[in-house]
């Protein structure tokens, strides 16, 4: 039978149902069903703008994961360079005619919604090095040429990022792809001696950040040193976190986001919410639900039997705990805010839209874990 | 083959290094979980109270003043509705225009117009601006009749101080009016409860008594947003109504004294001789305290201010005069009791007597005569007088006017304008005016004249003292808490004498007696000074002795023009001065009198007893009947 299969190389429709991971997409589902609820809440109990937009988000794009699940993983292994250079492009054209909103330039009007490519960035960096270095000869891995091609693979774009400007997703990416990089099995103190570097370039580095976001590490760095401007956030977010206390001050009942003592409650902060009114047992919770998502992923990974599927399992996983953690760590004071979302709960199209692709081929190699990819 | 081995090898790697991070993973999670923990939990209180500081604002509404009642209950400082208008601006559509409308609806003054713009300019937009304090009926109702045109207006019902008796209460309750910032800081508890449009007391037992009356702030608490405007209305705490407090006055004794003051300067008080309650204690003239309330007009101002006969002052408390012959019953009772003079001890009175070449004058130009204790206190002889001083000595006089109350404050802890007057002795004279006394000042100080000078309070206590048999009374205007009857105040009194040497002021209660006779024959025998005055019903029988106080020294040349008061200039005139109680036998209350510039005595002030005594006394059942009624303690 197994011999069969692998010849033929496809299964059939229901084979591929029978095959999809349940558990992952039902905790998926769970997760979609919350963000919803959360963002009821956050229009103040009534179904608005952002309840409305963001359902329908998830009504395009649930299905759209179940259809990319149903491509062959094999396809997305073709495909991953190209996605790449579509999105390298995509980040090209939104630099000289992308919308310009608060400051940066990140977006492209998609006439149903504002695209934003650097956040698609994040899933294609997994894809395009998960490819690089299924194919790559294990010899030739910590060679020169290989590891200044996989640094070139990342730096391009985030230095097209970072310039939009968009320092919270570029470091996504980044670190998205350098975990590539350390599956892939580049040596150990290859990583030593850049973070050695990026330590003494440091100062470097500060004196070309703009001044708002210097502004916002020394506010991480003492938020009380300006409660009404830049460490507002910050402090406001721990007031609704900590007042939500054991169980919460309930559904609707979140005083800190409906009285609007709570900036981007939509987006970044959007856990400051759900922790005031669901309190710690409800965080632990939606922890809880993320983690089986994450634990759900590296399973399939560990199952794949290509490399390329696991790397990108393993790549995906980590880059999902990396942005949980990224977000929560913000908005509970311990990192400086960087805009960076929660995936699913937070409100907007783009970083949803990679996200469900990201499980999209999660689901896919899951389907054809017993594939091998030349 | 070499493919696939390579690709295990590599599978092997990505195992192991995913096994690395995994293990980071999970550190990093339990980092993020101990900080939810401990923000959460641990400190769940410290957030929670920042939240709801973030949230929860308070609104204070200015607190409702107790009232104040006379004896009887009636209602002398009370609360009365007011209408306001306020403007809410954030919900005004046009301010030009509204501000246009209402200038020509309630004829407003442009310059009121500026300081509302002013007032805009300096509030929150959610603030209400007052317009006016105090609205009439007939605006309130025009303001409501427009109220679809005026977008943002507010007529508000709020509640007022009110004296409802007017100038009759005003020396005694004084009145309130906005504080000012010193008034503010100066008083913790103003302090506290201080909220724009709050009234404090800014004169007398208002004032006094400002902690008792003020009453706490009804609290409003509203969920606000981040912007600061109010959501919505969490609870409303009532606030309590401030004490009320009940004084000893008798409405009707104290209007029947502002009636037979008359507009002219003086002042009348009425006492009870066992109690120490203050029946009455009237200042004329007297104004509308109500005036004050919302701000006083210039011209009413300037019109109180340039009174003459100064209606500012609080003449009971604050009015210092010469005693004059009211004095006499104090001279006497120290001669007595210092043993210099008996009952009998008689004068020969030849009209004046000569000490070291300076004359000084009996009021009877022909003389009395030759008299005793008793004649001289009912004619009012003054040479009696002058050789009585002369024997005892200013020094021994003081002590026991002093004992009397003369010189001290009898109201200080509710007044703090009140005087204390002066009774002089020598080492008085010797620390004050660096000069030694001389003997001739005893002999003006044993009538009445020279340095003493009392308060007409001070004069109706002395005259209380010597009325219950010579016992030291604490007079008081609030009633407290625990009632007794006439009979028990009396027992308690000399009860009270028995356990403290000091409460009696007398060593021989005969010469109480002798003293008490002596004024009575002042006023119920013929040739006394206050007889045309007597009441012959002994049910309303009193004992008083006048008193005419010199303004200024008599010369020779006045004295042999004899003049009539109306031919001397007001300011000239004599004080005319009564102290008396009744009823005499089983005496109750004792009273002063002083008419500025009224003339003599016997003339002007004993007629005023005459009608006092009829009313206060008719009064006596209706006041013992008086149940008391929820008592406050102050």
């Amino acid at each position: 039978m197994f011999q069969h299969n692998r010849l033929s190389n496809e299964l059939t429709f229901w084979q591929k149902v029978k095959e999809l991971d349940f558990v992952l997409l039902i905790s998926i589902l769970l997760l979609s069903v919350l963000s919803l609820f959360v963002m009821y809440s956050t229009d103040g109990g009534e179904i608005l703008y952002h309840t409305k937009s963001h359902f329908s988000k998830i009504i395009i794009f649930f299905p759209l994961m179940i259809l990319i699940a149903f491509f062959n993983i094999k396809w997305w292994h073709n495909f991953s360079y190209i996605f790449y250079i579509i999105i390298i492009l995509l980040l090209l054209y939104v630099s000289f005619f992308g919308i310009k909103s608060s400051g940066s330039r990140r977006w492209m009007d998609l006439y149903l919604f504002n695209l934003q490519p650097s956040e698609l960035m994040k899933i294609a960096i997994i894809l395009c090095l998960a490819k690089y270095y299924h194919r790559i000869k294990i010899e030739n891995v910590n060679s020169v040429t290989s590891i200044m091609t996989a640094v070139t693979i990342i730096l391009l774009p985030i230095t097209m990022v970072i310039s939009q400007p968009d320092l919270g997703t570029s470091i996504l990416i980044a670190t998205s792809g350098l975990i590539i990089l350390w599956l892939g099995g580049v040596k150990i103190k290859y990583f030593i001696y850049s973070f050695i570097i990026f330590l003494i370039s440091l100062p470097f580095i500060i004196s070309f950040l703009k001044p708002y976001q210097k502004l916002r590490i020394l506010t991480f760095l003492d938020p009380d040193r300006d409660p009404l401007g830049a460490g507002y956030q910050i402090i406001q977010s721990k007031i609704a976190i900590g007042s939500g206390g054991l169980d919460g001050k309930g559904f609707l009942k979140g005083t800190q986001s409906y009285l609007d003592f709570l900036p981007e409650k939509h987006t970044d902060f959007i856990f400051t919410l759900f922790s005031e009114e669901f309190g710690f047992i409800g965080s632990i919770g939606l922890l809880v639900l993320y983690s089986i998502i994450i634990i759900r992923i590296l399973r399939i990974g560990a199952i794949s039997r290509s490399n390329f599927s696991r790397l990108f399992c393993f790549g995906f996983a980590f880059a999902i705990f990396f942005y949980i953690f990224v977000n929560l760590s913000m908005v509970l004071g311990l990192l400086p805010i960087v805009g960076s979302p929660l995936p699913i709960m937070s409100y907007g199209g783009s970083s949803m839209l990679a996200t469900m692709i990201g499980f999209g081929i999660v689901l896919s190699a899951k389907i054809n874990h017993k594939q091998m990819i030349a | 083959m070499i493919k696939g081995n390579s690709g295990i090898r590599k599978t092997d790697i990505i195992n192991r290094r995913m096994f690395i991070i995994g293990a980071a993973k999970i550190i990093i999670l339990t980092g993020i979980i101990v900080r939810l923990f401990s923000l959460q939990v641990n400190e769940n209180k410290k957030y929670l109270t920042l939240s709801d500081k973030n949230r929860i604002r308070e609104w204070k509404l200015p607190p409702v003043r107790g009232e104040i009642v006379d004896y009887f209950g009636n209602i002398i400082a009370g609360n009365l509705k007011v209408y306001q208008l306020h403007i809410i601006p954030e919900q005004v559509e046009n301010f030009n225009y509204l501000l246009s409308r209402l200038k020509t609806l309630l004829n407003l003054s442009d310059k009121k117009i500026e300081k509302i713009i002013k007032l805009k300019n300096q509030l929150k937009p959610w603030e209400s601006i007052i317009v006016s304090e105090n609205l009439s009926w007939n605006d309130f109702l025009k303001i409501n009749n427009y109220l679809y045109d005026l977008v943002g207006v507010k007529p508000v019902m709020t509640i007022s101080r009110n004296y409802p008796f007017r100038e009759v209460y005003t020396h005694i309750l004084g009145y309130v009016s906005q504080p000012n910032e010193e008034e503010i800081l100066a008083n913790e508890t103003v302090k506290e409860r201080f909220v724009p449009g709050i009234k404090i007391g800014k004169l007398g037992l208002e004032k006094t008594l400002e902690n008792y009356l003020i009453g706490t702030n009804a609290i409003q608490r509203y969920e606000v947003n981040a912007y600061g405007k109010r959501i919505n209305q969490l609870e409303h705490q009532k606030g309590k109504q401030g004490l009320r407090v009940r004084l000893t006055v008798d409405t009707e004794v104290q209007e029947a004294c502002g009636k037979l003051l008359n507009d002219r300067a003086g002042s009348i008080s009425v006492m009870d001789i066992y109690k120490g309650d203050i029946i009455a204690m009237y200042s004329s003239p007297s104004y509308d305290p109500n005036k004050f309330l919302f701000g006083i007009s210039n011209d009413d101002w300037a019109l109180i201010r340039n009174n003459p006969l100064k209606p500012l002052v609080n003449k009971t408390l604050a009015g210092l005069y010469s005693p004059g012959s009211t004095i006499k019953p104090i001279v006497a009772l120290s001669a007595l009791e210092n043993k210099i003079v008996s009952p009998s001890f008689k004068v020969k009175c030849t009209g004046k007597i000569e000490l070291y070449g300076q004359t000084f004058h009996c009021w009877k130009e022909k003389g009395h005569g030759v008299v005793s204790l008793k004649n001289a206190m009912k004619q009012s002889c003054d040479t009696y007088f002058y050789e009585v001083a002369r024997l005892l000595g200013v020094d021994r006089l003081n002590i026991t006017a002093e004992k009397f109350g003369l010189g001290k404050k009898v109201l200080g802890d509710y007044f703090d304008f009140e005087k204390s007057g002066l009774f002089p002795n020598t080492k008085w004279k010797k620390n004050n005016l660096g000069k030694g006394w001389v003997l001739g000042e005893t002999l003006i100080t044993g009538i009445g004249q020279g340095y003493t000078q009392t308060t007409p309070l001070q004069l109706c206590l002395m005259t209380a003292q010597i009325a219950n048999g010579g016992y030291s009374l604490k007079p008081r205007i609030i009633v407290d808490n625990n009632p007794i009857s006439n009979e028990e105040a009396k027992s308690k009194l000399k009860e009270e004498t028995l356990h403290s040497e000091q409460k009696k002021l007398f060593k021989d209660s005969k010469n109480i007696k002798i003293v008490q006779e002596a004024m009575f024959s002042s006023t119920n025998e013929l040739y006394g000074t206050s007889y045309k005055s007597r009441i012959d019903d002994p049910k309303y029988q009193f004992a008083g002795k006048t008193g005419t106080a010199q303004v200024k020294r008599i010369s020779m040349r006045e004295r042999e023009l004899d003049l009539k008061i109306e031919q001397i200039p007001y300011k000239d005139r004599d004080h005319a001065l009564f102290v008396a109680y009744g009823p005499y036998i089983n005496p109750r209350y004792a009273l002063s009198i002083i008419v500025e510039h009224g003339g003599s005595g016997s003339r002007t002030a004993a007629p005023i007893a005459k009608d006092l005594f009829k009313l206060i006394i008719d009064r006596e059942d209706l006041r013992n009947k008086q149940k008391n009624f929820e008592e406050i303690e102050i």
